[in-house]
């Protein structure tokens, strides 16, 4: 009595990827048989614990018989199927794809595959020319649909603009935003249920945003960092790790996670505290962990600042710094 | 859900305006009404609050349409009574280029400045609307083709608290509109258009146009209407999917899909609850002939949706209209209304058929053409196309299965069911049934709509339009809209059927045929082209959100200087964006781009 | 949880006390599950539920007894499990006989159509979950709360199956593991009883030391002990008395008459205040080594991430240290020493080595030896043909109001609860720069509000048979006329325990922080 009674419906389904054989049950999608057959597929905007969107498109992969590609990430396998994972066209679409990123997106703090993703496809995002200037603070969020300034070609326009800083958990930098759409799920449908953040505007002007592009906590917004979490570019950063890499502290090689349980409500979220120097600078939850799925509450991401502000005892190098995180605006 | 909102308040106005559509303030909304059983028990369900989602843009386009933009209190409002989350309503509301977030004077002009209309003085109107400057009354925007192309140019009024109107023919050399918001005289207010080729015997799918009288039932019903949903229901539903398949009728909308393949899919299914959906969106630059269905024949439209709904077993039907299309809009809702109280439509009619449709507004999004965006637009979502599979047969509109049409394709079902599917495929030729409408504008002389059997050519189409004006030549066409492609004199022998037009490589698409001749700037032409497809986009996927942009700049860089390897990067840009993005318009954004760089029309 | 059809939260905000409990029961919802939402609030929880029960406080018992006789007069009950699996039922359905919806309404002021669909839905389902946490137990009649509870899953044969089960809410990260290891006045670890002299016996002899054969006191009785002066000393760890007892006035009052108080704890608590000795204590879950267990029993690895602060020791170090002082030398142990010492006398904890707690992400008591995969729900034995083990007793409980009357001078009801950002006396979340931080506030219904004439902010008195508070008012929608809400967390602003009452539950030994008496006023205008 402890497992469900599995209904055995049709076994298995067999499909042919880059030429060998591989058999998968019948509601994978391609993505998942190619990686059961070690096959590696670049994913940007996939998250095991969300539902796909299949909006980056990186994943793309060349199907026969599709006059398009697809993205393996969301399509489902079938019998027969056919599929490239490495054609010119799909190397085409990816250095393709990397490029647009690359030249409109600050990628600098991204998840380290995407800059080995952009050597192995030959992106070479400098090609569309030097980098727009960044709009002012609150420019892209008043945008008009269906509208758009003068381009003139000399630049490749880019999403660059001031960070969003208007609390003290985490700030927002949407120059670092492939809008992916992951934090809106971990936010919403898939995990929080708060809804604080959806995409708002249309086209290259899409963007994240609170309602009437509100300060965070003038919104609907809990702080529990779930979109944090899940945010593949840096994009959503702890206060803390944003302080420390303005004041060029932020030492990744100094760093160590260690996994252990939240000391709040009974529940029993495991967290990943990551420590540099004594203190600790963030905080995640494994995402294979079968109670938190990844995601925390405020208490369990941001509740742990009681354990180091400890005034003069023991004052780390970095105290300062994380001193700063607690006030509302930046200085 | 613990949804949280600001503090602020609609005005007596606004919350009138959302009433009117999705009715009184209901006591299990997000309102918090205090009644004595309310603070003791409370009852709702997720299922009540998705059964409520839908009515998101129809309350958000009441707001706009009676006050002219839409405030934080509206948006609050809204979002209590509907139980949306405002971050989502504001994600919403933002996807539109018909709603405005911000404070807007009561009169707003959209200025159409697309290909046809610049060519004719829609810059100079501009121009001259520039430099009046905008008054405290009124405000005008720039604007994509608003399918009045055969009455270039033109321009669409929104008026708070009152009907929207279009300005047709615009004098550019006159103020359309004075300080106050009123319409100048001297500029043509839009009438009915009447197909050129009004009255003549040969029509068949335009045979009422212009000769029933669009506001009439009595008159649609002497002109022999609603003949052709007695003999549906006298043939039954399989009946009627076997002759639409036995037509081989393929759709109008540009994908030229069969739609016998569609209905029976949905009319096996096992599903109970399905849908039909009557895409009136008709946003392709150049395209206007559903507009002249529906301003002139309206009732054929609702009879041919009945009749569809019969076929698959859809009890409810959508058509979704574009905002920017005020008569039509009017037109179909009488005759609606005029069907309804004639028990020709709704619950349960004088057939026996259990059928209503819903008339909804698109918003200002060309993407919501766009099958899969046009659902999730109803569903009260941003407009944003679905990645297929599932296709909208097995998962359509709210999950069910959904038969997708354009208003042509479904017009001629009246024929199939009334002559016959065979004679119907007898027409044109075995793989391009029926008859065809066409869109022609540009250099011709008598824009319009003009319907032909398949099988004539371009060569015919522009003679029917009378040809080019004295003195022009013809340079090259754009052959099926902004997502076609440009094609030279050449292929003026060319029979206008889905098998020729694929054969020379390129679409019919949803009938665009624009001329332009030798003193065309394509320079000017192609930039307003990536203009478009880059304000359009829905913005989701990358390749097509970034790609339309750099596009775009490489355009302009090559009419300023160009650079060896610009071409070439223009064609790498469109094959990633044909690969790789989800929906049509990524697909075809470059296309026309393209095939005009390749034809050479910017040396 | 994910695939339960119905789920009832009954007196529980998980939406802001167990967030990460109320993500599952989001998904359950998506997929189609019933909420049921029971709690004198409106709360966050209740505005995700198909239909929330606004009880009056303190009428838990009644609800559940007019619940399990509407499900018996039709004949809903799950008869086959009851006949195989349970006690005492014949003696349940006679005391549940007089509830009639009629009457449970009156009592709890929930209509009986609610009322009703409560029993239907929950009798029906297939797989129904009943979850519940602090609004249940923290109540003089806490035990009853809880068998009120356990008799309805009873009932309807809810317990022990895959979507079915009672899912008690911890409010702290260990406080089942704090019952597990023996804190608690009358078990060894294990939950084995220390008067029984065969486990006594074991433990003496793998101790080599001897155990009183007599369990001990538990809080409230040692705050009575120390009122009749036979209990002068205290060893307090991590405890916060000085300001988490209800009544804290008297509280404080004894504490200060003792002779001697230790307080081990990693703050200078209120409590460590006032104590003679204070032990630094090392945070146990980011500075030491060692195991928690959840809410569903699932014992996990806690790890050092941090050095602790400046002389800072872990709890094992200073009692080791202490003990080998006093004479007795344990030596410094490591935790996995301990543990492993531990699990030789727990039986149910058999199986727990580090190694598997590591491989296994965590394991759900009881887990006997190194083979046994732990077990996902309790009760699974009472499926078994024949129910492996001892019956399962219904207890008939009795409702009885509130101890805390309504009254003319004190006519408005007071519960207490928490706030999403903060936690129980605030000095762990204290330091937590949340920015949707609500302060110390009384939070009133609109209506109450307009009646006294009191607006958002305005401070306002408050008092009990016991104290008086000023503290500001805060208009809160999810409240009806006469319940007023306050949070644990800002002993510093708000001193509620000024006001609460001491009855405490004999059976478990909780106090009352949920129905306090109380009269709001308006503050006089200040004169001149
Ligand atoms: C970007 C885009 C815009 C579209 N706009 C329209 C439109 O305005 N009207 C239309 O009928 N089909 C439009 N379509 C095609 C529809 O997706 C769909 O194919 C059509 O409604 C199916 O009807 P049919 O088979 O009768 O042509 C558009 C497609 C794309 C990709
Ligand atoms: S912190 Fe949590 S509530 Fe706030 S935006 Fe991120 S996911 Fe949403
Ligand atoms: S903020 Fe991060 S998670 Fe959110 S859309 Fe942008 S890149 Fe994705
Ligand atoms: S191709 Fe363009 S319009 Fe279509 S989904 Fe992608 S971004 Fe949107
Ligand atoms: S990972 Fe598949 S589309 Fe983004
Ligand atoms: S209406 Fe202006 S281009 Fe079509």
């Amino acid at each position: 009595m402890t497992q469900p009674e599995t209904t055995e419906t049709a076994n298995t389904v067999s499909l042919t990827i880059d030429g060998s054989p591989v058999e998968v049950r019948p509601d994978a999608t391609l993505l998942e048989a190619c990686r059961q057959m070690g096959t590696e597929v670049p994913t940007l905007c996939y998250l095991e614990t969300l539902t796909p969107v299949n909006v980056c498109r990186i994943c793309v992969v060349e199907v026969e018989r599709n006059r398009t590609l697809v993205p393996a990430c969301s399509r489902i396998a079938e019998e027969g199927m056919v599929v490239k994972t490495d054609s010119e066209r799909v190397r085409h679409s990816r250095k393709m794809i990397l490029e647009f990123l690359g030249s409109s997106v600050d990628l600098s703090a991204a998840e380290d595959e995407v800059g080995e993703w952009m050597e192995q496809y030959q992106a070479d995002p400098a090609r569309y020319g030097p980098q727009s200037e960044p709009t002012a603070a609150g420019e892209r969020g008043r945008r008009h649909p269906g509208h758009h300034g003068e381009v003139n070609g000399r630049t490749a326009e880019g999403v660059h603009q001031p960070t969003k800083v208007d609390n003290t958990l985490y700030v927002r930098d949407y120059s670092r935003c492939i809008l992916c759409y992951k934090c809106v799920e971990a936010c919403g449908i898939d995990a929080q249920g708060t809804y604080a953040i959806a995409v708002a505007g249309r086209g290259f002007d899409a963007r994240i945003s609170t309602e009437m592009d509100l300060p965070l906590g003038d919104g609907a917004c809990v702080f529990c960092g779930n979109c944090i979490g899940v945010c593949p570019t840096g994009a959503l950063m702890f206060r803390s790790e944003w302080e420390l890499r303005r004041a060029e502290l932020w030492d990744p090689d100094a760093q160590s996670v260690t996994r252990t349980v939240c000391s709040y409500c009974g529940v029993g979220c495991n967290l990943e505290l990551h420590t540099q120097d004594n203190r600790i600078v963030k905080v995640t939850s494994p995402q294979d962990h079968d109670v938190t799925s990844g995601h925390l509450c405020i208490k369990g991401r941001f509740g742990y600042d009681y354990v180091q502000n400890l005034g003069d005892v023991d004052r780390s190098s970095i105290d300062e710094v994380l001193a700063a995180a607690r006030r509302p605006a930046p200085e | 859900m613990d949804l949280r909102f600001t503090d602020a308040q609609p005005t007596a106005a606004e919350r009138e305006a959302v009433e009117s559509v999705i009715g009184p303030a209901r006591v299990d909304s997000h309102q918090r009404v205090r009644t004595a059983s309310n603070l003791r028990i409370f009852a709702k369900g997720m299922q009540s609050v998705a059964d409520r989602r839908h009515l998101l843009l129809p309350a958000l386009e009441a707001v706009q349409s009676e006050i002219g933009w839409v405030s934080e209190g509206a948006l609050m409002h809204i979002c209590r009574e509907l139980s949306v989350p405002p971050a989502e309503a504001w994600g919403v509301a933002t996807f539109y280029s018909l709603i405005s977030v911000d404070p807007s004077p009561p009169v707003v002009l959209h200025v159409c400045d697309d290909i046809v209309c610049r060519r004719v003085g829609a810059l100079e109107l501009m121009e001259g609307l520039e430099a009046n400057g905008q008054t405290p009354n009124t405000r005008w925007l720039p604007s994509p083709c608003l399918g009045q192309c055969d009455r270039a140019p033109a321009a669409y009024i929104q008026r708070a608290g009152e009907d929207d109107q279009v300005l047709v023919s615009i004098d550019p050399r006159t103020r359309p509109i004075g300080p106050d918001g009123s319409v100048v005289a001297a500029n043509g207010q839009q009438e009915s258009p009447a197909a050129p080729q009004a009255g003549q015997a040969h029509l068949r799918i335009l045979r009422r146009v212009g000769t029933v009288n669009p506001r009439s039932l009595d008159s649609y019903l002497a002109a022999g209407g609603y003949r052709a949903l007695e003999e549906a229901v006298e043939m039954g539903p399989a009946a009627v999917v076997a002759e639409v398949k036995a037509s081989n009728l393929r759709g109008r909308g540009g994908a030229a899909f069969p739609a016998w393949i569609k209905w029976e899919a949905v009319a096996n299914s096992p599903e109970p609850v399905r849908y039909l959906i009557c895409n009136a969106d008709e946003s392709e630059p150049g395209t206007f002939k559903d507009r002249v269905l529906m301003e002139d024949d309206p009732f054929s439209v609702i009879e041919a949706m009945t009749i569809s709904g019969y076929a698959i077993g859809a009890r409810k039907g959508y058509l979704y209209i574009r905002g920017e299309y005020p008569l039509a809009t009017r037109r179909l809702r009488s005759a609606i209304h005029q069907a309804r109280d004639a028990g020709l439509l709704g619950e349960s009619t004088r057939n026996g058929v259990s059928f209503d449709i819903d008339l909804r507004r698109g918003q200002g999004a060309y993407i919501c053409g766009e099958e899969t965006a046009l659902m999730n637009s109803i569903e009260g979502l941003r407009g944003e196309p679905r990645n297929k599979p599932p296709f909208p047969t097995v998962s359509g509109l709210f999950g069910k299965p959904t038969v997708i049409n354009n208003v042509e394709t479904l017009c001629n079902v009246l024929d199939i069911v009334a002559d016959g599917g065979s004679n119907f495929a007898s027409v044109g030729t075995p793989q391009s049934t029926g008859p065809k409408l066409f869109c022609l504008s540009g250099s011709v002389r008598r824009p319009g709509t003009y319907e032909v059997e398949f099988g004539a050519t371009l060569g015919d189409l522009i003679e029917l339009a009378g040809g080019l004006p004295e003195g022009r030549r013809l340079r090259a066409i754009l052959l099926g809209g902004a997502a076609g492609s440009f094609v030279l004199p050449d292929l003026l022998e060319m029979p206008l059927t889905f098998e020729a037009a694929s054969e020379a490589g390129v679409s019919l698409g949803s009938g665009v045929i624009m001329a332009f001749d030798q003193h065309t700037d394509f320079g000017d032409i192609l930039a307003r082209i990536a203009a478009f497809f880059r304000d359009e986009t829905c913005g989701q996927c990358v390749p097509c959100r970034v790609g339309t942009v750099r596009v775009e700049e490489a355009l302009a860089r090559i009419r300023r200087d160009p650079q060896p390897g610009d071409l070439e990067l223009i064609e790498e840009i469109d094959l990633a964006m044909r690969d790789a993005s989800i929906c049509g318009l990524g697909h075809t954004a470059a296309i026309a781009l393209r095939s005009a760089l390749e034809l050479g029309l910017l040396e | 949880m994910d695939d339960a059809e119905v789920v009832i939260l009954w007196g529980s905000n998980a939406r802001a006390a167990h967030p990460i409990f109320f993500h599952r029961i989001i998904r359950a919802v998506r997929r189609g599950a019933t909420l049921f939402c029971v709690d004198p609030r409106r709360s966050e929880s209740s505005e995700w539920a198909d239909l929330w029960l606004g009880i009056d406080v303190g009428s838990d018992i009644a609800l559940s007894n007019a619940v399990a006789r509407e499900i018996l007069a039709n004949g809903l009950e799950n008869r086959e499990f009851i006949e195989r699996a349970t006690l005492h039922f014949g003696e349940y359905a006679q005391s549940v006989e007089e509830w009639t919806l009629e009457r449970g309404e009156e009592v709890t002021g929930v209509p009986a159509a609610a009322i009703r669909s409560l029993a239907h839905t929950y009798a029906k389902a297939d797989r129904a979950q009943l979850c519940w946490t602090l609004g249940i137990t923290e109540h003089h009649n806490a035990t009853d709360n809880v068998l009120a509870l356990i008799n309805l899953a009873l009932l309807c044969g809810h317990v022990g199956r895959y979507g079915s089960g009672l899912v008690p809410l911890r409010g702290q990260n260990n406080v089942q593991g704090g019952g597990d290891m023996g804190a608690i006045p009358n078990k060894f670890p294990g939950f084995q009883d220390v008067e029984s002299d065969e486990i006594r016996g074991r433990f003496e002899a793998a101790w080599k030391a001897s155990v009183p054969p007599r369990k001990g006191l538990h809080l409230t009785q040692m705050f009575e002990a120390m009122e009749e002066g036979h209990l002068r000393g205290l060893y307090v760890i991590g405890e916060n008395p000085a300001e988490s007892e209800a009544d804290v006035n008297r509280a404080r009052g004894l504490l200060e008459g003792l002779d001697f108080i230790v307080a081990q704890d990693i703050f200078l608590t209120r409590t460590a205040q006032m104590a003679d000795v204070v032990f630094p204590a090392a945070a146990d879950w980011c500075e030491a080594e060692g195991t928690v267990t959840s809410s569903e029993r699932r014992v996990q690895r806690v790890r050092p991430a941090l050095r602790p602060p400046g002389e800072a020791r872990t709890d094992s170090h200073i009692i080791c240290s202490l003990a080998t002082a006093m004479g007795h030398d344990w030596g410094l142990p490591a935790a996995e020493e301990v543990w492993d010492e531990m699990r030789s006398l727990s039986p149910m904890h058999g199986g727990m080595s580090y190694r598997r707690l590591e491989e296994n992400g965590g394991l759900q008591w009881p887990c006997y030896d190194e083979d046994h995969p732990g077990e996902l729900f309790l009760h699974s034995r009472l499926w078994a043909d024949p129910p492996g083990g001892p019956l399962a007793p219904f207890t008939p409980v009795e409702w009885v109001p509130p101890v805390d009357r309504l009254t003319e001078d004190y006519p408005v009801r007071l519960t207490t609860g928490r706030h999403l950002d903060s936690y129980n006396t605030g000095v762990q979340s204290g330091s937590l720069k949340s920015p949707i931080r609500i302060g110390g506030t009384i939070d009133i219904s609109p209506e109450d509000c307009s009646e006294w004439g009191v607006s958002e902010g305005e401070e306002v008195r408050v008092t009990s048979r016991r104290g008086s508070i000023t503290v500001p008012a805060r208009v809160d929608e999810s409240l009806r006329p006469g319940l007023v809400f306050m949070s644990l967390h800002f002993p510093e602003e708000v001193d509620i325990n000024q006001l609460t009452i001491e009855a405490w539950d004999p059976k478990s030994g909780t106090a009352e922080f949920k129905a306090t008496a109380v009269r709001v006023e308006k503050m006089p205008a200040p004169v001149g």
